[in-house]
């Protein structure tokens, strides 16, 4: 069965070979429906990164299955061809910091992705207004990353990670350097955006403020997911 | 597609200009020194134009006049004269020396000195100076003396050459020795005189030697010793002969019966311009080239530094630039225009600064525009493999340490 959003089965990751192989991810599954959002948590070492690395399509599994917005990306060693247009086109990425890129204001970062990917520059930026509007940060839109505060650049990222209407976001601790309000209004926008775009988010975190905001939480430990109920704190 | 080089330049371009004036200063070296080499060729072709001659005989087996010495009898010009094809030929005198300003004409300007090279031409015949600037030609045939500007010395002047002074009644310009010493014209006479002048020392000792020889000093022959003595003391050697041939004659032709015939050399425009470009100033020549080489190895390194240096400060934002799905080729184009730009922006700096100050330079610098194409092609081909490392650095980035661990 293809679905859209993620789903994930029997997902392995070994690092290494031999005597010093680590079984970062020994059996990992997921899904995740479009306009959901979901929490990934688990001590450190458990394998989120890892498992985050490979959704991103910047390494390569060792076995299992991986299923992004309908398409199969990687299948028992099998893998798509072009990861490079996968990232670009089907995955948004937001991390811990904002990681905007300082040369370009506050728009071109946002449109750079819709350029990338081949749209008039006319196009990328009226679509990067759109966004920044939708993320309340449009009146910054001619500044310079450097000139804006942490909340706001994090959701200029947020923007950033949306422009190309991925139908996945994967969110590595993206409320890290945030105050508990400004953290929940992070998770607030995001959710607004699943809902908006269709999109399926995953949230890596151990930020307790934030916790409780999740319907569904996926714990991983020593490399194995489970599942669980989440309180789904309305924001 | 937005240009992301352009908008880094713009970003931190306090950083580059700075860089490209440093470079810029550097690439200002270099042109100047290509164009002293450029001034030393056109010093060269200067003198062979301004001596107004089509052949050059000089004595037999020699590369002279201005290569090396170069002596000939004075009266050889008489017998060149006859040639079938010769229009006209002169004697001419060739001395680099220290030229002085005469004492008593104002405490400032006393004893200024300055090098030159001292031409002993016949008024009216090649080898005279050509174009004046001020004052008039030499019309009598002893102490006056027509200089270059470059000379510093202003007419109505009075220099000492050897043991006499000469008043400056004419002053050219771009009149310059192949080592592009300014030249001072003064009659041929006073020229052959000072070339081979003795001091008064010299002179009495050989007078003494002379009448101490009892087969020069005979009695009952009056007059021998006096004559003998003034033959001793008069020269009548030059360096040259300047012939002009006539219309329609190639040079080549009167030059070949002068070689087999009077037992001297003769040199025509093209043989004279290989021995003064490809002989005299072959060693400068290397030495600049050498000059050319490390700059060029400094400057790539430079380049090759700050845009390493400016690449590492980005390897964040390189890892999220791949990350997001930009193309490695996009990313190299970054970095290669970069170093192209700082080089577009030495090379503008360079070209500015050596323009400015090629004036100042003692000896002629001669900035032509091919170099400054080629200078800016070797600059941007230095550039862009300068940057080769930054952008390998770039390409080695994993955009999985944009999601951290
Ligand atoms: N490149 C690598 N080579 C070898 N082992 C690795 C590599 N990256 C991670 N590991 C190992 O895989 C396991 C999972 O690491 P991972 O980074 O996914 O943990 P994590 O859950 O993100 O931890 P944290 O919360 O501390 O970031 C760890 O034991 C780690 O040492
Ligand atoms: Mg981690």
């Amino acid at each position: 069965m293809i679905d859209a959003g993620i789903r994930i089965e029997g997902l392995r990751k070994r690092y290494g070979e031999g005597d010093t192989a680590v079984d970062a991810l020994k059996d990992v599954n997921m899904t995740v429906a479009p306009g959901e959002v979901v929490g990934l948590i688990g001590p450190s070492g458990s394998g989120k990164s890892t498992l985050l690395k490979c959704l991103g399509a910047v390494i390569e599994p060792t076995a299992g299955r991986m299923i992004l917005g309908g398409q199969t990306i990687y299948d028992d060693g099998w893998k798509i061809p072009d990861l490079r247009a996968l990232r670009r086109d089907s995955i948004g990425f937001v991390f811990q910091a904002p990681y905007l890129i300082p040369f370009l204001d506050v728009t071109d970062n946002v449109a750079l992705l819709p350029m990338l990917a081949g749209r008039s520059n006319d196009e990328a930026r009226a679509r990067a207004l759109e966004l920044l509007v939708a993320l309340d940060v449009g009146h910054r839109a001619k500044a310079q990353p450097s000139e804006l505060s942490g909340g706001e650049q994090q959701r200029v990222s947020i923007a950033r990670a949306l422009a190309n209407q991925p139908p996945v976001i994967l969110a590595d601790e993206p409320t890290a350097p945030l105050d508990s309000e400004r953290a929940l209004a992070v998770v607030r926008i995001l959710n607004q955006m699943a809902t908006q775009f269709h999109t399926a988010i995953i949230v890596v975190t151990h930020d307790e403020k934030i916790i409780p905001t999740f319907k569904r939480i996926y714990h991983i430990r020593d490399g194995r997911t489970e599942e669980e109920v989440g309180q789904g704190l309305s924001l | 597609m937005i240009s992301l080089a352009g908008r880094d330049i713009l970003h931190s371009w306090g950083k580059f200009v700075l860089t490209g004036i440093g470079l810029g200063l550097l690439i200002g070296v270099t042109l100047s020194m290509a164009g002293i080499y450029r001034g030393m060729v056109d010093d060269a072709q200067a003198l062979l134009d301004n001596s107004g001659a089509d052949l050059w005989v000089v004595q037999q087996d020699t590369q002279g006049p201005y290569a090396e010495s170069s002596s000939l009898r004075d009266d050889v010009v008489r017998s060149v004269l006859g040639l079938p094809g010769v229009a006209r030929a002169a004697n001419v005198t060739y001395l680099t020396m220290q030229v002085r300003q005469s004492q008593g004409q104002g405490e400032a300007r006393d004893g200024q000195e300055v090098r030159a090279m001292i031409v002993g031409f016949e008024p009216g015949q090649p080898g005279e100076p050509g174009y004046l600037v001020a004052g008039r030609h030499i019309t009598r045939s002893h102490y006056e003396a027509v200089v270059d500007v470059r000379t510093g010395f202003a007419l109505g002047e009075r220099i000492r050459i050897r043991r006499h002074d000469y008043t400056v009644v004419g002053l050219t310009r771009r009149m310059v020795s192949s080592g592009g010493d300014p030249m001072v014209f003064i009659p041929l006479k006073d020229a052959q005189e000072a070339q081979f002048l003795k001091d008064n020392d010299a002179i009495l000792n050989d007078r003494a030697r002379t009448a101490a020889n009892p087969a020069l000093n005979r009695p009952g022959v009056p007059g021998l010793l006096e004559a003998i003595q003034a033959s001793q003391a008069a020269n009548h050697n030059v360096n040259t002969v300047l012939v002009q041939v006539q219309p329609g004659v190639p040079a080549e032709s009167v030059a070949e019966p002068i070689r087999r015939w009077k037992h001297l050399e003769a040199y025509t425009r093209a043989q004279m311009e290989e021995i003064l470009i490809a002989k005299l100033i072959a060693t400068s020549a290397r030495q600049i080239a050498m000059f050319l080489v490390i700059l060029a190895v400094v400057s790539a390194a430079i380049v090759a530094f700050i845009i390493y240096t400016m690449t590492l400060g980005k390897i964040r934002e390189i890892a999220v630039l791949k990350l997001i799905g930009t193309r490695n080729r996009t990313i190299a184009g970054m970095i290669l225009q970069q170093a192209l730009g700082l080089g577009l922006i030495g090379f503008i700096v360079g070209k500015v600064a050596a323009t400015l100050w090629a004036p100042i330079f003692p000896k002629y610098v001669l900035l032509e525009p091919g170099d400054a194409v080629r200078g800016l092609v070797a600059v941007m081909l230095i550039c862009a493999l300068a940057s080769t490392l930054a952008i390998r650095a770039a390409l080695k980035v994993d955009p999985a340490a944009a999601i951290g661990g």
